[in-house]
């Protein structure tokens, strides 16, 4: 079902945990639909994205997507991190099955929660970045079965 | 491996391997042909019926062969509907129906009958008041499972089959999971139909029957034969008539050693997952539930994540979560029995089969506790519980 480098990433998850007093935390999804990430930044006075750790209740993709999306924004500088869309995390995982590609969205959404987090700490604003959605399902009907 | 997802199917016996064999290779005959060589498929097929029947208290012309639970839920439900509708259009069932009981009772809805939904209590037994409540002068059909596929609860099949006697109202029961696993008799439990399911007692995939008492007002199903008193029209599956007829056989004889020997070590898999493992609950009715089967919610878990984890352990077995219905919602039958959505998701179906050793659990057991923690650890809603337990002890400490 999952790609090898999805299960790596499910095994072996990269940058498990918190970072106390993180200069941004973003958490999205909802435990209703199953899952929910938080995603901790360290962003140095450069701008730079010094660390990264996440937390994440779901499934086998939603856990490989944060720990690649943490992996993506490791070292990079705000606007390269806002460059980690859904499709570049996929990609870096060899790709999701259908069901789950909500799972890489999860995670694009987490990093610019957590950047929205940081910007609002710091009273700056990020190009291309929007208050982020608090509930990444939102408004996304389920299929109705044809009878 | 340790295969513990019995509900979802089972190892077939040898014997019933065995018996299909001779019908998949040298008495390859269509039953319905008038020649000789095609007697050994007729046998086969009559004795097949015969046992099914015989171990139900039924006669041999009222079970039906189908291409198994599905089908025969399909066929219950819709044929007695339509054969009915002149006396009303109106169906009761449960809310934890498997999905082919729930979405033929969805489709018919969309063609013009009326449905209720009778819930269950916490542990998923029927409310036989709202059930009384729900019926009507034009009720034509009550449709509950004999045993639930997920929580293993036991329905009060009597009462229900009392009340649908007294109403004058059929009585379809879905035992896919019931029947070969504990005894069935559709006299005393005024039972009018009854779907099973060969794979789920051992038997092959494929293959299934229908119990339609005898004088039951139903149409058929498949037209264009004379096979099964042209109900169900289509050259047979003698070799999977012969499977499951083995297969029958054998459950039937072991039934009793069986059910002692799985209730036992599933109430030593229950006790050890409670008492182990915090923040666990156990799904389904304690003592109401089929022999084999454990179902738990494990907070701040979820489903698919631990049963990836598992079977890396080797152990096969299954979830409610939404990631393994292939939706965003988590099973019905666990919201029915009034679970959050966090908690649906977090479910764990363990289903024991006669060959399961306390050895086999106790490795299960030990894996599981150190799933659950390894992926509690990582939930950012156990992050979040730890931090405001702590807060309340504090508190709690000035």
């Amino acid at each position: 079902m999952y790609s090898e480098k999805v299960m790596d990433h499910f095994n072996n998850p990269r940058n498990v945990g918190e970072i106390e007093n993180a200069s941004g935390v973003g958490t999205v999804g909802n435990a209703k639909c199953g899952d929910i990430m938080r995603i901790y930044l360290d962003i140095d006075d450069e701008g730079i994205i010094r660390d990264c750790k996440f937390k994440t209740f779901g499934c086998g993709a939603a856990v490989a997507t944060s720990s690649m999306a943490t992996e993506l924004v490791k070292g990079k500088s705000i606007q390269e991190a806002m460059q980690v869309t859904n499709k570049a995390v996929m990609e870096a995982l060899d790709g999701l099955p259908p069901v789950k590609v909500h799972c890489s969205l999860l995670a694009e959404e987490a990093i610019h929660a957590a950047l929205w987090d940081y910007a609002q700490k710091h009273g700056i604003t990020i190009e291309g970045l929007s208050r982020p959605k608090s509930d990444i399902h939102e408004g996304e009907e389920a299929e109705e079965e044809d009878y | 491996m340790i295969y513990l997802d019995n509900a979802a199917t089972t190892k077939p016996v040898p014997e019933a391997v065995e018996a299909m064999l001779p019908y998949l290779t040298e008495y390859y005959g269509n039953p319905s042909s008038i020649y000789s060589f095609s007697d050994k498929s007729k046998n086969v097929i009559q004795d097949t019926r015969d046992f099914i029947a015989e171990s139900l208290h039924a006669k041999s012309e009222e079970i039906y062969f189908t291409a198994g639970g599905s089908e025969s839920d399909n066929w219950a439900i819709k044929a007695a509907a339509e054969a009915c509708a002149s006396k009303g259009k109106h169906i009761i069932t449960s809310g934890i129906e498997h999905h082919a009981v729930l979405h033929t009772c969805q489709y018919l809805e969309k063609h013009g009958y009326e449905v209720t939904y009778v819930g269950v209590d916490e542990n998923g037994i029927l409310n036989m008041e709202e059930l009384r409540a729900a019926v009507r002068e034009d009720t034509i059909l009550i449709s509950v499972m004999f045993a639930n596929n997920e929580i293993g609860t036991i329905q009060p099949v009597r009462e229900i089959g009392e009340l649908a006697k007294e109403k004058g109202i059929l009585f379809h029961t879905d035992a896919v999971q019931a029947y070969g696993q504990i005894p069935i008799d559709v006299e005393e439990l005024h039972i009018d139909m009854l779907s099973g399911s060969g794979h789920k007692f051992h038997g092959p995939k494929g293959i299934g029957f229908l119990y339609i008492r005898k004088g039951v007002k139903i149409r058929s199903f498949i037209h264009g034969g004379a096979q099964e008193r042209a109900r169900r029209a289509g050259t047979e599956n003698v070799p999977g008539i012969a499977g499951m007829g083995a297969a029958a056989k054998y459950s039937f004889r072991v039934m009793e050693e069986k059910i002692r020997k799985e209730t036992a070590l599933r109430d030593y898999l229950i006790d050890r997952v409670l008492s182990e493992i915090p923040y666990v609950r156990l799904n389904g009715d304690r003592s109401q539930r089929l022999p084999g089967n454990a179902n738990f919610s494990f907070r701040f878990v979820e489903g698919e994540s631990m049963l990836i984890h598992l079977d890396q352990k080797g152990i096969c077995a299954s979830s409610g979560s939404a990631c393994t219905s292939g939706s965003l919602d988590p099973s019905h039958v666990l919201l029915a029995i009034g679970l959050p959505h966090e908690i649906a998701h977090g479910s764990l179906r363990l289903t024991l089969s006669e060959e399961t050793t306390r050895e086999e659990l106790d490795y299960v057991v030990d894996n599981l506790k150190e799933i659950v923690s390894y992926i509690r650890n990582m939930s950012p809603l156990y992050e979040d519980f730890v931090k405001e337990q702590g807060r309340k002890e504090s508190e709690h400490v000035q």
